[in-house]
């Protein structure tokens, strides 16, 4: 997943919570936990970068947290809360 | 998940949805109605001040609510009620049974985004629907499912609330949703309202929750169960869900005179946190109320603390405690282990509902159905 080009999903909103956010896709009803900080900066800037790898890159994202980000974002993937672009 | 759950348990900004009984009128008499449901409330919320509820549930980004009753479609301005919601992010899912989808109703429902539909269906067959939500209500829901299929409505929800007469009908409570290309959705009966007299009579038995517990392992995938078995949890293998009560930490309950509780299930004056009337409106109850930062605290597992299980069913509804005069801090009355069988044997009285809108004629709550009404000589 780390080569992919992503985007949030147009139809998801997310709130803002101390333990990262809540994010709601309206198209689908799937509610889910983004439980880190630095995951909701990832997923929210997805579209701004040709990447995955460069969206982590850019969010000072530490190389070694790379793996459990790209499990992460494979199951939003899984859920529609992200997309392919 | 655990630190997840710490944060939730220590209640958020806003709540992550929350259920709007939108009047107390009702067509139907359900013996378990949990609102005690019948009458109009004369002091229910006008349009205006429903739609400012909305604009609020917009600000705090509440991505969803969950319209009931009575019966939500029986107000005049349901639809200009669920289209403000819709159109302003706030996406609505209602509960319904049924009476008031007709075609032309189907059709504009089926036009609408952002909008699921639960039908309330307790029973597969009409005898056993009928015997707890009131004659011809099994052909009223039936017909509303036809409306909707009909009109393109696409996927909407069967509800059902499991009780000992239904519980082996689970399977082809599938089938049926399966038939109206529906989604099964089952949930856990509670003594509240109405439901605080049918209760002994209705709740499955200790063998039953086993067999609840088996079938949601084995089905579960595929059934939405509003995480309202959490208490099965101590029986081994852990449902899908959150395992935690959410009541006044991540959901809570408008009811339709604007009373905050902390859950759908706790309409009673020990559980009511405000009104959103008051200044502040529902925001100012949701994060200033004395309940709710109660119920954020950690709770003590009580009595149930010397139990292995603990950590599974979380002592399980708070609500089912209350309603049947057992203490919070202790098992739950359907505790699997047996304890809350144990504990309903001494237990001497129980809280009566606080207010009570079931229709003249009909059972009100709080009279046992064996003792006749006695009138005094004049």
């Amino acid at each position: 997943m780390l080569d992919s080009a992503l985007a949030l999903h147009p139809d998801v909103a997310l709130r803002p919570e101390r333990f990262g956010a809540l994010a709601y896709h309206y198209g689908n009803r799937r509610l889910v936990f983004l439980k880190h900080p630095a995951m909701v900066e990832v997923v929210r800037t997805l579209a701004e970068h040709p990447d995955l790898r460069t969206a982590l890159d850019a969010n000072g994202v530490d190389p070694s947290q790379w793996d459990a980000f790209d499990r992460a974002i494979t199951s939003l993937v899984e859920s529609e809360v992200v997309i392919a672009r | 998940m655990s630190r997840l759950v710490d944060e939730l348990k220590g209640g958020l900004d806003a709540p992550i949805c929350l259920t709007w009984e939108l009047t107390y009128a009702c067509n139907l008499d359900c013996i378990h109605c949990l609102s005690s449901s019948g009458r109009r409330d004369p002091r229910e919320l006008s349009t205006a001040e429903a739609l400012a509820v909305i604009d609020e549930l917009r600000d705090l980004q509440v991505f969803y609510i969950n319209i009931g009753g009575g019966e939500p479609m029986i107000r005049r301005d349901f639809f200009e009620i669920i289209d403000h919601a819709t159109t302003n992010g706030v996406g609505v899912k209602f509960s319904t049974n049924g009476a008031f989808i007709d075609t032309a109703a189907a059709e504009r429902l089926a036009a609408m985004d952002y909008l699921d539909i639960q039908i309330s269906l307790d029973g597969v067959d009409a005898a056993t629907n009928d015997a707890v939500r009131g004659e011809g209500s099994y052909a009223t829901a039936q017909r509303a499912m036809d409306n909707l299929a009909a009109a393109g409505f696409g996927p909407f929800k069967i509800s059902v609330v499991v009780t000992r007469h239904n519980v082996d009908q689970l399977d082809d409570f599938l089938a049926l949703a399966d038939s109206h290309g529906a989604q099964l959705r089952v949930t856990r009966l509670r003594p509240s309202g109405r439901g605080a007299d049918s209760w002994h009579d209705l709740h499955p038995t200790n063998a039953q929750q086993r067999q609840i517990h088996s079938w949601l392992l084995a089905k579960g995938e595929r059934v939405l169960t509003g995480d309202s078995f959490f208490h099965l949890n101590a029986l081994g293998e852990s449902l899908p869900g959150l395992n935690m009560c959410g009541a006044g930490r991540v959901v809570c309950l408008i009811d339709p005179i604007g009373d905050v509780y902390a859950c759908p299930f706790v309409i009673h004056e020990q559980f009511r946190a405000g009104n959103v009337r008051d200044a502040g409106a529902f925001t100012a109850v949701w994060r200033e109320s004395e309940l709710f930062a109660e119920l954020r605290e950690p709770q003590s597992a009580g009595a149930c603390a010397s139990c292995g299980a603990w950590d599974a069913c979380q002592g399980g509804c708070m609500a089912a405690k209350f309603f049947t005069g057992l203490p919070l801090d202790g098992p739950d009355p359907e505790c699997v282990g047996g304890e809350g069988e144990l504990a309903l044997a001494g237990v001497t009285s129980t809280p009566r509902p606080s207010m009570d809108h079931s229709k003249p004629g009909a059972r009100a709550a709080g009279t046992p159905v064996t003792v006749p009404v006695v009138l005094g000589r004049r």
